[in-house]
């Protein structure tokens, strides 16, 4: 990935005559012909707009597809915050945006500006420059802002985002507008001030630490005022919602119908990560987390009003990379003092001009072999784990994957529903039985994993515990994959040979994601 | 009596530097740190103190009590 440079990615919504978008076209929340828009959860342009699709092809957070492509940077800028939350430490980063228990090294603006530089040098699919704390960004206005301008300045074709709790967001929209941020995440986990009660022990506003409901009463609104806000700007808004069992899981179907009808363009429902060792409130109260079953039936509750992200990884504030690696190590304060930055727009222009060729290459045979599987009347649906490097193929050896995706297979279709990471197994040639009993654990609700090559023991154990390894498919397509396999397992249940069995529950892991690239 | 930041407790997160209205607090050595001559206790200014208010972790921002107490001009 180092060396090569390529060039920008032709945006010209910045710097000069273009006006935002219209107000109106607002994605997946809109009602197209066929009911819903494609977007965010799925790949292609489907009903978008084309303006908005202009805006998230290239976003790894807002395009599941654009995820193995296309890679994203935060500066850690911004390290004051303006609220306290139960599921976060400050001695950390914020779990707004960042996984508990990592701690980012912050940045000046003009630090950060040659950051994206340096980076932007390096990695020219990196598309997507966002800011989301240690603490929150609209906390720190200046150092944001300030940020923002000078990346816009030296790199136009760099994507603007933040990521914000929402409480200062309505002093603040005119800015984002002005300053072209095409993107801004907001954290809304409750619009009832009982339950936002539970979550955030106080607030500073207006000068003032407020608490309990009060505080709650005056998040909320300002949460909802600044996403109707944005959206009327035409600025693309996602929603975060962390989901916290026993306090708003089943509140953040109403938070889902709350954002979806003030414009909000995709919601992504995070699991909960809190373990004693962060020193959190819930960390230390011993709060429950979600299994990955629970997660996964809250997305798909949601999921019929509006599309859902399902491919978050929880990053930290100074993440670079793909999503689900983290090259942050490769950029330190230190080593980016000393980096040569040579940012060149039609290198990188041309870098992403490939990858597009690439993607269409890889569309075009997934679509129709699906159609071949297609059809039968089975309603069974089964959740497979693949573990895979990059783009749409089952491509990487089980001892050596990080994560496993993991699709939803019925006879027609293979829907990409999750991830799960994993430590590898394989270290060195040799597995550790410890490692592998997490594994196991993690894609529990899985009935099959699909592989390019597995071991001997992981096999047995698999078998074992009733998840069939799969690799016949190594280097094939993910989803004609998926639903051939899945048909033979259906001839199989139907003609006796096997037993239709659900499977048990996966485990999310709660350790943060340090460096895995 | 102006108000201190214990240092041990700090996280270096700079939210007070920017609310305290007599710009009276500053980085050292990656914590924060308010000049004493300056420090008003937010009288006349604001309900509350600000660097209180706002600091992420409790009892980090207390009073000196080893200078004398800011007297506000009559």
């Amino acid at each position: 990935m180092d060396a090569v440079e390529r060039g920008s990615s032709g945006k010209n919504a910045r710097g000069g005559g273009e006006t935002m978008l219209a107000a109106e076209p607002k994605g997946c929340g809109t009602s197209t012909r066929h009911g819903k828009a494609s977007c965010g959860a799925h790949g292609d342009q489907g009903d978008l707009p084309p303006a908005i699709w202009d805006k998230v092809k290239n976003h790894p957070c807002y395009s599941v597809e654009a995820h193995h492509h296309y890679a994203r940077m935060h500066v850690a800028v911004a390290p004051a915050c303006n609220m306290q939350c139960n599921y976060c430490n400050r001695k950390y980063d914020c779990a707004n945006e960042s996984r508990p228990g990592v701690t980012s090294e912050k940045l000046t603006p003009e630090q950060a500006a040659k950051k994206v530089l340096a980076v932007a040098s390096r990695i020219p699919q990196m598309t997507v420059l966002g800011i989301a704390g240690p603490g929150d960004p609209l906390a720190n206005p200046e150092k944001t802002f300030r940020t923002l301008e000078l990346v816009a300045k030296a790199a136009p074709d760099i994507k603007l985002c933040l990521s914000t709790n929402g409480l200062a967001l309505p002093d603040h929209v005119d800015t984002i507008a002005r300053l072209n941020i095409e993107h801004v995440t907001i954290t809304i986990n409750m619009i009832d001030p009982k339950i936002g009660a539970q979550i955030y022990p106080w607030i500073f506003y207006n000068h003032k630490r407020y608490s309990g409901v009060e505080a709650a009463t005056i998040l909320t609104r300002r949460q909802l005022r600044g996403l109707e806000m944005l959206s009327a700007r035409g600025i693309l808004c996602k929603v975060n919602s962390v989901m916290i069992p026993g306090i708003n899981e089943r509140h953040l179907v109403e938070v889902n119908k709350a954002v979806k009808s003030r414009g909000a363009f995709l919601h992504n429902i995070m699991p909960l990560i809190a373990a004693l060792e962060h020193g959190t409130v819930f960390g230390l109260k011993g709060q429950r987390t979600p299994t990955a079953r629970e997660l996964k039936a809250l997305q798909d509750a949601c999921e019929g009003e509006m599309n859902m992200m399902r491919h978050c990884r929880q990053c930290r504030a100074d993440a670079v990379g793909l999503l689900g690696e983290d090259r942050s190590a490769d950029f330190t304060k230190e080593k980016i003092v000393t980096m040569t930055v040579n940012y060149d727009p039609e290198a990188r222009k041309a870098y992403q001009v490939g990858i597009e060729e690439e993607r269409r290459a890889r569309s075009v045979p997934g679509r129709e072999e699906v159609r071949e599987h297609a059809g039968g009347t089975s309603d069974i649906k089964v959740l497979i784990a693949v573990a895979t490097k990059d783009a749409g193929l089952i491509n990487q050896h089980f001892g050596h994957a990080k994560e496993f995706q993991v699709y939803e297979v019925s006879r027609s279709r293979a829907k990409f529903v999750g991830h799960r990471r994993v430590d590898h197994y394989c270290q060195g040639g040799y597995g550790a039985q410890d490692d592998l009993a997490a594994i196991i654990s993690s894609i529990n609700d899985c009935h099959a994993v699909f592989v390019a090559r597995i071991g001997g023991r992981p096999t047995s154990e698999l078998k074992k515990a009733g998840i069939e390894p799969v690799d016949q498919y190594a280097h094939e397509f993910i989803e004609n994959s998926a639903i051939a396999w899945f048909s033979s397992y259906l001839e199989k249940v139907q003609s006796g040979q096997i037993q239709h069995v659900e499977r048990g529950d996966g485990t999310i892991r709660q350790d943060p994601m340090i460096s895995v690239a | 009596m102006p108000f201190k930041i214990i240092s041990s407790q700090c996280t270096g997160c700079s939210a007070c530097e920017t609310e305290c209205p007599n710009v009276a607090i500053f980085e050292k050595g990656g914590t924060f740190v308010i000049n004493p001559k300056k420090c008003t206790e937010c009288i006349g200014h604001f309900e509350e103190p600000q660097c209180v208010a706002v600091c992420p972790v409790d009892k980090t921002c207390v009073i000196d009590t080893s200078l004398p107490r800011y007297q506000p001009p009559a």
